[in-house]
Order: C-alpha cells, then structure tokens, then sequence
C-alpha cells in the first residue's frame, strides 16, 4: 500500500536530555525519521528539550520545538501546529511515556492526532507487565515464571515459594532503573521498594533468574501488510544478569545453531505479529546454553539502543524505515538504500563481526560502584568491526581510550592467583580484563567459565589473544607472527611491548612483507550484490575494496564514545563540519567509533570508517586517502589529542596549529602567553611534590582550586579550603597520575562567563557570551548558562572580546575556540582556553542562527572572517533568552555524590527558550526535572561557609510561602537571624526520608560540608532526592535562581512555546 | 598445510587445507548464510559443488548427530576464512576439521571469501580446483574439463523406494536429491509418504496409490534429465502435484517452459520472496543455479524474487500443480514459509472430496 494519504503533518517527539539509559542512538533515530518523512513529502514538528542533538537543527524538520517535554507543552504545540499525525515511538521511552500520557489526558482525541506507527494498544500490550504476559500465554511463549506486584509483601510472598534469586522489574522505566536481582529476603525488599517507586504505575515484576543462560537479542521489523523481518540478532558475551546496555555483545550470534538461531527467530516474528507492531521492535530471549530451552525476557516495542546498534552492525537503518512504515508503506515499497537495486524487504546478511562494548563512567567516577546488574550504567559505548573476533573485540577495547591499547592491566598483574580467581565473581566492567589474567596465569577455560558462564566459544577465543601474546613474548618477530597479531587486532603499540622490538623494526617487516589493513565494505548482503555504501571498516585481509577518489578530500576525526564531559555535542560538531565541507566542495571523510550516532550513519559523510580513535589506526586511513589535511577541533578532546601525534607523522593539520593547540594546553607554555599579552588568571602553579603544593597554596591563599593535569570534563578537580583537606586531596589524586603535575590555582570567586568564537587569525567573531549562573566553583557543564547574559555590563564584554581576540591572534586561531572567564570586580581573569569545539557550540548555534561550524569550517580552509557576511567582534544580542540546564543520571550511579563541584557529573542537557529571562528559566528548570511544586516545606542544610547567604535564600523562600525547616545548626543560625524557622534536630535519616517521600518536603538547598562520602548524612539525602526527584539544590546560587522562577511561574496561567525562528522572529 | 584454489578464470587463493587433504576439483558457489553449515553441507542439491561461505567464521557451534539433511556430506568441499577448532554448544560432537577428514571431505581456510564471492557474482558461478601443488593453466583447463555433474540426481538418488508411516494424506516423493526435513515435514503434517527413486517409472510410482506427488530438489541441470522430465509429464496429468526447486524447473519443463542457469545463484537464507497472491513477502532458504526463465501457457507465477523480479513459484492454470524455486522446509535457514506444505495439504484433501 503506497503511503498514506492523509497524513501531511507529523509531529515526532525526541527523547529529550541525554541519560545513562538513554543517549544519542535517539538523536540518530530521531534524525533519520525526520529525513524520512521529508522525503515523503510530510510536514514535520519536531519537539525536544535537548540542544545538543542534530535532530533539533532548524533545517532538520519544518518546525523545531526545543521546548520541555511535558503534556503541557506538546498539547499546546498540538493545539498551534494541528498536526494529522504523532510519532512516539522513536524519542526512546520518554517519547513512548508522553505519547501515552497525552492521550490518557485526551489530547490525542481533541485535537485529532493519530498515532503513528505501532499502536498504543500494542505499546501498552508490551510494556504492561501483566498484558504482555497474558499475550505470551496465549501465543505460547515461554516466559519467566513471575508475579506482578504492587507491595514489597506480595513480592516477598512470592520470591518464598519460587525460590531465590529473583529479578525484579518495574514497570515503564527505561535502562532497567530501580530495578535488580535479589538474593534473599533483605535485598528484596529493598529492590522492590525502590523499584515500586520508580515506576510510573506503581508496578514492579518480580520473577524467577535465569541468570547465567546466553542472553540473545533479536531486532524485528514488521509493516502494516504483516510481512515481518529480522535486521539482526546478537549474543551478549555477558550472560543474563548484567543489562544489555553494560554488555559486550556481538553480532551475530556466535554459538547458536541454526535451529536454535531460527527457533528463536520464528518466536520473535510470532510475538511481532501478534503485538501487531508496525516499526521496529526488540526481543530478549534467555536460552539455556544446555538444552534449546529458552523463555522471552522482554520486548520494546520501540526503536532503541539495540536498535541502533543493529543498525550499524548490519547497514540498516531501522528507524528510517520505521518511520516510513508509520506513514503506510510497506516493506517492500521502500528501497534499499545500500544496494540502491533491492528493497528494504530483505534479511541483512553480515560477512564480518561486530563486537560492541560499553563505555562506564567508572574511570571518572572512581568511588563509584562498578558493579553490573539489571540497572544499566554504561553513558555510552563503542562498536568494532572486523572478520575475526579477537580482531572486532580488541579493536572495541581501543576505542574506548581507557589509555588502554591491550588486554593487559598492571594491577591485576601484580595479583596472586587465589586473589585473580576470587576476583572472577565480581560482576563489574573490569571482569574480562580479570579473565583475560587469569586465562594468562593458566587457570582453565571450564573454571572460568563455571564461574562467569561465559560460553567456552568466546573464552577459547580470549585465549587465542593471550596465547598470541606469549608468543610474541617469547619468539622472534617475523611476517607470519606479525600477520597473526595483525589479524587478531593487536596495536602496534602492544607488538612493540610484548616483543620488545622498535617501532622502527616492525615498521620493516611491515614494509618489505606489505602487511597493511585492507578497507572492506559494510554491505548488508556479504557481497552478493554490488552496493554503493561508503561505509567502511579495516581488516587485515587480501583485497582492499576501498574505491579511492580522485577528489580532494578532508578527514574529520570524531569523538568517540558518549561519556561525562564529552557528549553528543561533539558529534553535532562532527557532523556539520561533515555537511560543511561537502558544500564546499571537498570529498568529507569521517573516522569514528560511536555506533549511536548521527556522525556514523553511512549517508552522513561521502565516506564513514568505523575505526578505533586510536593514532595508528586513524593514520592508516590518513594514509589511505591521502587527504588535503585532517581537521581536529571538533571531536572533544579524542580528537585534539591525535593532533600532535598525527603531525609527527606528517600530517596536516588543518585549522589552529598542532604548535598553537599545545600553547593552550600546556600550563607554562600558555601562563607566559597570557603574561605577554597582559591578560588576568587566576594565580596558578603546576606542581610534582607535596611540600610544593603546600607552599604554593600557601602563596596563593585558600582556598585553591586543585586539578592534574590534561583532563576532561575537570575530572578529579575540587575547590580546597585548608591545608588538612589539600593533603587529602594530594594522597588521592597523586596516584590519579604520577607523569603530569597537579595544578593549584587561585579560586577566585565570581561570575563564570564563557564564550565561543570563530576566529580566522585576524579578527573574531563571538557569535554570544554565556553567563553562568552558578559561581566558579561549579564545572562549567554542570552549572546552569544563560545568553545573552543578564549580570555583565557592556564594558565587561568588550574586555572579554579584546581578550578573546588577542588570544585568538597570538594562538593564530583558525576555525573554533572556546574561552572560560571569572569575572570578578569587572575583570575578566581567563581560566581555561580550548582550542576547539565546545559544548555550548550547538545551543548557540542555534539560538542565534548563525552557523558556526560552517564557519569555522570555511576559514579553517581559508576564507575571511569578514567575508562570510556574520560580521566581526561580539554579534548582536536576541531579543530572547536561552537557558541551558544541565541534567544528570545519579539514578543509577550508586555512591556518586550529586553534589555541584569542579568536577562535572552531568550526562545531558536541556535548553529553556522564551521571551523572558525568568520564564526561561522556568522551562529549564521543568526541562530538567525539577518540578515547580505549591509553596511546601523546604529545608535547609548548610555548610559554615555557606550560612550567612543562606540566609538571604532562607528569607525569599519564606517570602514566596514556603515554610523554611533547618537542620540543627542551620536552624540556630537562621533563627539567630531572625527568621521563623522549624529545626528538624531530633528527626533522624529515615524520618526526614519519610517526609520527603510523603512529599511533605518539597525543596532541598543543602550545601556540603565535606561530600563524596556516602556514609554521611547529607549525601544520603542528596541521593534520596535524586530517585524521588525531588528538587535538590547544592549551590545557593542554583537555589536563587529555582526561587525567581519560580515566582515568575506563578505569575501566568500558562508558558507559551514557540519555535526558535519564532521567538527570534518576535 | 598450504593449499590453493585455482580458478577457471585463473584467478588463484591461497590458504590451508583441512578435512581430507586431497585435489578437488568442482563448481564455486558461495552462500550467505550466517548459520546451517551443517545443514548446507548435507543438501543433495550442493552435489558436485564446492561452497564458499560468506560469514567469516564457520564451525562454532560444532557438528551434532542430528541437524543432517542427507546421510552425509554431499559438498566436495567447503571454503571458509577461519574454520572454529574449539566449538561450542551442547549438542556438539565433533568439530568441523573432524567431520570433514571422517566423510573424506576437503576444506581450505584462510581464504579472503569476500573477495571471492564478489569474483563469483562478478564473473559468475565458475569451476575451480581446490590443489596442495598449483597447476599450470594447461593442466588446469585439462583438469576441469572433466568435470561433470550432469548425472548428479542419479548420485544422490535413493537406491530403493522405501515408505514412512503415517495417518494422512499419501504423498510419492520423488527423490532427487531429497533433504530431510521435506520428509519430516510431510511427516509433521501426518502424511504418508513414499519415496521412489528418481530412476523410478510414473508406473511404478501411480502403482502405489498416492493422493499426490512431491518432486524434490536435488543437484545440477534440469535440462540434463531428460527422462524425468517425461515422468513428470505424466504423473502432473494424473495426480496433485508440488516440486520445489528442482522439482519446480521439472515441472516448468514438462509443460513446455524453459530454465536457464542463473549468473551466480540463488543461495542464503535471507531471500525475499512475494507471494503474489497474499502481497507479502516472505524471507526464505535458497539454493539453486537453475532458474525457470520461460514459463509455460498453462501455468502463472504466484512468487517473484524481491532481489532479482526471477520466478520464485508457478500454478497450473486448470490442475491441481504448484512449484516453488525455495525451500519452504528451512534447514538451513527461516520457515516463514511453511504455508506452502499446508497449502498443498489442502489441495490433496479437496481433490480428494471432489474424487
């Protein structure tokens, strides 16, 4: 059936701030389905609260919406733009949360809006516990024997006669949050408890665990004709027990049968067919690895995570079609577009393997609890590509830039054996690296695999990696050896240490052997048919298929995995230098690892190669295409750090020099240029000893802010006080790294203000100044951003672009740079100067409309500032006012202190637009999560320091009706002050726990003594709010801010939401 | 031990052999799928053939006593880029070098199979020789000039007619090469069934009775079977009648139509195929060289190839006869298409009311 007729306008809803659960594989559904749709023809709406997405370009779909994601605004988006259709099923679960909200709220109905795509009966069929169940009865799947209750008394009923452990599940969550596995009683009712709470219907599943059992995944496709097919299936590595999301899965299934690969098959296209599901969808199976038993864990009825994946792993691009199929098309109406000759109605065949693995947070986050269970933790993760596995799997590992470039760790080298095998039973994402030991130590592959119940298949595979590993320890380097370890992945890197050969020496045998990768296509039908993707990865084979054009051509390196400090807006960078040099005429070339992304969807760039971000493997390709340069400022830091090493190599670096980008990032290099230049820091030392530190700080005069060198996301950087709490600080951090200096800096209290700016060598243009909310102190992505900013006078601006120019022009900036000011008593002191692409390129991008990194693009390649028609110096404010807030997945970062500090914990953003300052502000608030409550209960706990400005925050929450309660202290000190303050002294934890989940406490301003320490009373509250999400304020500037908009919120009935050409067309 | 593969085109590959270690020589096919080497390598219908498999990694979950379509391994030999010397899976026996040195079978890995599968669609489905000691060209064109499959179905044929049991609807097969799971098939379905000889006269075959006849697959030309096809001409005049793919071009050449050999064949387990009638497509197991190209007046095509528009499935226009090019019955591969059998059933009953 060709599409439907009637449908002329479709609103998509996006998946708003990115979370651990859900990351940017929704900014690349979301993108393609709005590519899909205005192919069709079809008017689209796009709505999402996250600035940092592709997928909120303004020439992405007809009307751009960055607006909160709530019934409130989406009904009345619906009620200006009347859109015919709804398409919720590819904004990951907050899309598929909202679209059933709207229409349990009958705005759906009112307006005339159908929903696309899968049905909400098939949604809710899926996603209620008790539906689905009752479905798989009556279709005769097998599932987990399971109860679905509604209190921890019936689940501990049940767990009693079906035996322990179980799995708990809530219902409507995504990334499996509140949910676990329970051994006995006491972590049942834990599990449930919290479980119970984070469902949106008070519901949670507890059923019986089939831990241990190969967890295989299948993606599905089906269309309204009921033809149904599979894109791809994948095998977790880690069997079920650990969520998907933090698993090292492959594709394909590895060590299925084909009757086993096609029984479960045949169950997933019953259970597609009988949800009727028209799109995309993904089937969890758990097969008993000792028998063809297996039971079905749990069905989305979404594109989603996986799906992404599979996309990448096979060619095709579910949530394009998806998309089509909502609008009436059938399978086979819809044309391949890797083949460009078969239709999309086909099965996608791989000729490689595909091993993915996720990226935790666990290196930034240290004290966090690394352990791996149902609740998902990965922020991100990276794919690998190769015709062997150890090759796909070695190759994901690089990606990850653990600083990892092997399967070797020093410290679980150091460990005896009894100590190796007893860290087998830790299921945390450092397990491979221990079996990868204890495969090296001898201990045998049916020991380990009694303890992981990891298949013997992929242990014997490990095995080849450390077998080969001995041998290239122990024999000399010859071209059978070399090609082994080239084949099974090894980095030259890691040839070099285990052989101990020179570079120089493998580089001959390399040479004279002619032992290079080949590029081979990604195809989607192992080469049966010819096929025009330029969709690339290496392998070490005998023919190279990679067609090299004669076009001048230019590389992009992009950023890798989804992490803290390093998000999704790195990869709106990527992707629009992509867009930009194509128009300029160039052949873009784009190297990158991250499979959700936008950057790595084949028809992105004129060529995609799905390559590890590590330096040999990017020269290789450099090597290849022989580009005109290799552009590095817009992949985060990943890329700026291959800067350097690829110049060695003879590679040009286009934009801002190799030279210039050291001169910024090296300490000495860049203090005597700011000296030169007379521009104001903060006074600052990079010291190797502790006698140093003290004397330094001693200098400077506390408190100081504290950070190691060379770091991302200011990882590990705190705001120090005293001397006591400096040593601390020394002892932990000097073991963070021994090769780089600490830094200790005056911190210099005031207002944080950061710019962007394009910057051709001669002159500058800032396209806008950013005022951040909270004081230094805060790490910039963590603090809430204004622009244009409402605190900075006209003279502090033009100081910060006189600054910014003789920056740019000492530095001979070409392309893109990023300054972060203090602004104290009118001055702008330079903290921090990134030679690059930052995260507040897309947001300012697109509130002011002007396209940076085209810009940034055309004068890297040459053009004049001047020229490109935007002007120079600071470009003229908006009439409006954009607010970014940042937001953060302390949910499921157990022991990560939510407390604001230099170091940023945030995982995604949103951006509140609108008229007025306040109102903005308000909707990032909401866009965030922090709900405007009635005027309740808000209680204070403040640190000493804090205390007498508490004060002023205490007395405007009072003004606005609230009733101000104080913990012991901080009540004396308020009462003192004369306010009438409740002191809850004599409560203990569970008491003020109660009172916050009764909701009677509605606001939290606390203001850590110590932090980090989870043992404290104060952190335990912190995170308490963090899973009631209740509004949780460590900064009393953030509180201040809560409060105004709060007040302005109250003023009107209703926000009003436009589109960004609207509010700037006002 | 080093071995290589020479193509009739001259083209050679270097690799290691395994299995039984001999020169073989045969016709290159490649398949794409990703599962069912052990299925693959015991279809009749690869007699004479030497498979390439396109997915990198072949033998990881071993070889067990019971997913055998045939007796034993029909294939002369099986090229794979990495063979798996340590499968894994609950009901494996032995691992694939084993199997292969036990049925005498060749193999050579280390072969780059992408390169060579884009050489087979380019050029088409070619002979080779699969050598420890490279041949000169005048050898090697000596060497496969004796190659000949055209009396394959006879190879694999079985020696004598023998029945299987069952309560329902009586089924002649005839075997030309007949895979397994068609018979268990027939069997899940509680028919009856016969399976004669394709040497077997339409005499003795309507001797026993049956409610209809089943034409299986089977090996290399149809055209090269002569008789066949006059048996079959007669036994679609007497009784309901189902070939699949080599039974189906049987069937297309008994009623005037014409087959020809395809570029590089049809074989994986992800064909789309669209069922014409229903407006569905249907992802299914292929294997075939041969293709009908003309179909005859008396008959209409109810399946299409998605990838290649090629005649996947014909009806007779007035009797009870339909064919299809793929393997409804799976092993390898999907049985989305099951329905062809019912199909079938369903036709042998109505015959059988009307009678």
């Amino acid at each position: 059936m060709p599409k439907n007729k009637d449908i002329k306008k479709v609103m998509v809803i996006g998946s708003g701030p990115i979370i651990i659960g859900q990351a940017a594989e929704f900014d690349y559904a979301g993108t393609q389905a709005c590519k899909a749709l205005k192919e069709e023809g079809i008017s689209v709406v796009l709505v999402n609260s996250n600035p940092a997405t592709i997928m909120t370009d303004e020439n992405m779909a007809d009307r751009v919406y960055i607006e909160p994601l709530t019934v409130e605004a989406l009904e009345s988006i619906i009620d200006s733009e009347r859109p015919d259709g709804i398409l919720p099923t590819l904004g990951g679960q907050t899309g598929l949360n909202l679209a059933m909200e709207l229409d349990e709220a009958g705005v759906l109905k009112r307006f005339g809006v159908k929903l696309l795509g899968t049905s909400l009966e098939a949604i809710k069929k899926a996603e209620d516990r008790e539906s689905f169940r009752d479905l798989m009865n009556e279709i005769n799947e097998p599932i987990p024997r399971s109860e679905i209750v509604s209190t921890v008394e019936d689940g501990v009923a049940f767990a009693n006669e079906a035996g322990y452990p179980v799995i708990v599940r809530p219902a409507y969550t995504l990334g499996g949050t509140g949910g676990g596995i329970a051994r006995n009683e006491e972590e049942l009712r834990n599990v449930i408890h919290t479980g119970i709470m984070f469902s949106r219907i008070g519901q949670v599943l507890v059923e019986q665990s089939v831990a241990g059992w190969k967890e295989i995944e299948y993606e599905v496709m089906r269309d309204a004709n009921d033809t149904c097919i599979i894109i791809c299936n994948m095998e977790n590595i880690d069997p079920v027990g650990i969520h998907t999301g933090d698993s090292i899965v492959v594709a394909p299934s590895q060590t299925l049968t084909d009757n086993e690969y096609h029984m479960l098959r045949k169950s997933a296209l019953k259970i597609i067919k009988s949800l009727k599901i028209e799109g995309g969808c993904n089937v969890q199976y758990a097969l008993n690895p000792e028998s063809e038993e297996y039971i079905v864990i749990e069905v989305n009825p979404r594109v989603s995570r996986s799906s992404a994946l599979a996309s990448k792993a096979a060619g095709y691009p579910i949530a394009k079609i998806a998309a089509k199929i909502a609008i009436g098309l059938h399978l086979h109406e819809i044309e391949n577009s890797v083949t460009k000759s078969t239709k999309a109605a086909f099965e996608p065949v791989l000729d490689y393997v595909v091993v993915k693995i996720p990226k935790w947070p666990f290196d930034k986050f240290d004290y966090a609890d690394r352990k791996l269970g149902t609740q998902m933790k990965a922020t991100g993760e990276v794919m690998a590509i190769d015709r062997s596995f150890e090759s796909a799997l070695l190759k994901a590992v690089i990606s990850l830039e653990g600083n990892v470039v092997s399967m070797r760790k020093e410290y679980l080298q150091r460990m005896s054996d009894d100590q190796l095998i007893s860290f087998l039973d830790n299921v945390d994402d450092e397990r491979i690296f221990v079996i990868f030991e204890a495969l090296r130590r001898n201990i045998s592959i049916e020991e380990i695999q009694r303890k992981t119940k990891i298949d013997k298949w992929f242990l014997k595979k490990f095995e080849n990696i450390t077998a080969t590993e001995k041998e290239l320890m122990e024999n000399p380097l010859d071209r059978e050896l070399l090609t082994k370890a080239e084949r099974f992945g090894f980095s030259d890197r890691e040839i070099e240490l285990l052989t101990g050969e020179s570079h120089a020496v493998i580089d001959a045998i390399r040479r004279a052997h002619r032992i290079y990768p080949v590029y081979k296509m990604v195809d989607t039908c192992a080469g049966e048919f010819e096929s025009y993707t330029p969709y690339y990865y290496s392998t070490y084979e005998t023919e190279d298929e990679n067609q090299i054009s004669k076009r001048e051509k230019i590389i992009v390196v992009g950023s890798g995995p989804i992490r803290i400090g390093q998000g999704i807006e790195f990869d709106y960078c990527s992707v629009h230098a992509v867009w930009a040099i194509q128009k300029l005429g160039y052949e873009s070339i784009i190297i990158n690892n991250n499979p959700e992304t936008v950057s790595t969807d084949f028809d992105t760039a004129d060529k995609l190669y799905f390559e590890p971000l590590f330096i040999e493997d990017v020269y290789n390709v450099v090597r290849k295409e022989t580009p005109k340069g290799v552009i590095v400022q817009f992949g985060g830091q990943t890329s700026i750090n291959l800067a350097s090493k690829l110049m060695e190599r003879g590679v040009q670096i286009l934009g801002t020099s190799v030279n210039s980008i050291d001169a910024a990032e090296d300490r000495k290099r860049f203090d005597r240029l700011l000296e030169e230049l007379e521009i104001c820091r903060p006074k600052g030392f990079g010291i190797v000893s502790i006698q140093e530190a003290v004397d330094a700080a001693n200098v400077i005069g506390y408190p100081v802010l504290v950070r190691p060198s060379y770091v991302i996301g200011g990882r590990a950087m705190q705001v120090v006080y005293e001397e006591e709490e400096l040593l601390k600080y020394l002892n932990e951090a000097a073991a963070i790294s021994l090769e780089h200096p600490i830094l200790i800096d005056e911190y210099i209290e005031g207002i944080e203000v950061e710019v962007d700016a394009i910057s051709d060598g001669k002159n500058v243009l800032i396209p806008g100044v950013m005022e951040h909310i909270e004081r230094t102190g805060v790490h910039s992505g963590d603090s809430i951003s204004v622009y244009p900013p409402q605190n900075i006078s006209d003279p502090e601006k033009e100081m910060i672009l006189s600054y910014t120019e003789k920056i740019s022009r000492a530095l001979n900036v070409k392309g893109i740079l990023n300054i972060q000011f203090v602004l104290k008593n009118g001055i702008p002191y330079v903290i921090e100067v990134n030679p690059r692409a930052s995260r507040t390129v897309p947001i300012i991008s697109k509130v002011t409309g002007i396209p940076m990194i085209d810009m940034a693009v055309r004068v890297i390649l040459g053009e004049n500032l001047s020229d490109l028609g935007w002007g120079i110096g600071i470009y003229q404010e908006i009439d409006f006012v954009a607010v970014k807030a940042p937001v953060f997945s302390f949910q499921k970062l157990l022991n990560v202190d939510s407390a604001l500090t230099p170091e940023m914990k945030s995982t995604g953003e949103v951006l509140g637009v609108d008229r007025s300052y306040g109102h903005a502000l308000a909707k990032a608030f909401i866009a965030s999560g922090n709900k405007f409550e009635k005027p309740g209960k808000v209680l204070f706990s403040l640190n000493d320091r804090d205390k007498e400005e508490g004060c002023r925050v205490a007395e405007g929450f009072i003004s606005a009706g609230c009733t101000v309660l104080g913990t012991s202290k901080t009540a004396e000190f308020l009462k003192e002050k004369g306010l009438k303050v409740e002191s809850v002294e004599g409560k203990n934890l569970d008491e003020i726990k109660a009172m916050l989940k009764s909701k009677e406490i509605s606001v939290i301003v606390n203001t850590p003594t110590i932090g980090k320490d989870p043992l404290r009373q104060g952190f335990q509250i912190r995170s308490y709010c963090q899973s009631l999400g209740t509004p949780c304020f460590t900064s009393l500037d953030t509180a201040t801010a809560y409060l105004e908009a709060w007040k302005e919120v109250n003023k009107v009935q209703k926000l009003e939401y436009k589109t960004i050409s609207d509010y700037r067309s006002i | 031990m080093r071995a290589y593969l020479q193509l009739e085109n001259g083209m050679i590959f270097e690799g290691k052999a395994f299995g039984k270690v001999q020169d073989i020589s045969g016709e290159v096919v490649f398949n794409t799928g990703m599962t069912g080497y052990q299925e693959l390598m015991t279809d009749p219908s690869y007699y004479g053939q030497i498979v390439v498999m396109t997915y990198p990694l072949i033998g990881n979950y071993g070889i067990n006593l019971e997913d055998f379509e045939s007796d034993g391994p029909k294939i002369r030999a099986l090229i794979v880029r990495e063979k798996s010397n340590s499968p894994s899976n609950f009901r494996c026996e032995m691992d694939l070098d084993s199997y292969l040195k036990y049925s005498g079978v060749t193999g050579l890995e280390g072969i780059d199979t992408r390169a060579l599968t884009k050489i087979i669609r380019d050029r088409g489905t070619m002979r080779g020789l699969i050598t420890g000691r490279m041949l000169t060209d005048s050898e090697l064109r000596n060497r496969l000039s004796e190659y000949d499959n055209s009396r394959a179905v006879y190879e694999v044929t079985t020696p004598e007619a023998y029945t299987v049991e069952g309560n329902g609807k009586h089924v002649a097969v005839m075997d030309f090469g007949i895979k397994n799971n068609i018979i268990r098939s027939f069997k899940e379905k509680n028919c009856k069934v016969t399976v004669f000889p394709a040497t077997a006269s339409w005499e003795e075959v309507l001797e026993a009775d049956p409610d209809g006849i089943f034409l299986s697959n089977g090996p290399g030309d149809p055209q090269d079977y002569k008789d066949i096809i006059e048996n079959v001409r007669v036994l679609i005049e007497k009784k309901p009648t189902i070939g699949i793919c080599l039974g189906h071009q049987l069937i297309a050449l008994a009623l005037g139509g014409n087959t020809e050999k395809l570029k590089f064949g049809h074989r994986g387990c992800n064909h789309p195929v669209k069922d014409l009638k229903m407006d569905r497509v249907f992802i299914t197991s292929q294997n075939h060289g041969y293709v009908v190209s003309e179909v005859p007046d008396c008959m209409e095509i109810t399946h299409v190839s998605m990838n290649d528009d090629s005649v996947e499935g014909l009806r007779h226009v007035n009797k009870p006869v339909m064919s299809v090019q793929f393997h409804p019955e799976a092993s390898p591969g999907p049985s989305d298409s099951d329905y062809i059998f019912e199909s079938f059933i369903e036709i042998l009953e109505e015959v059988g009311q009307d009678a």
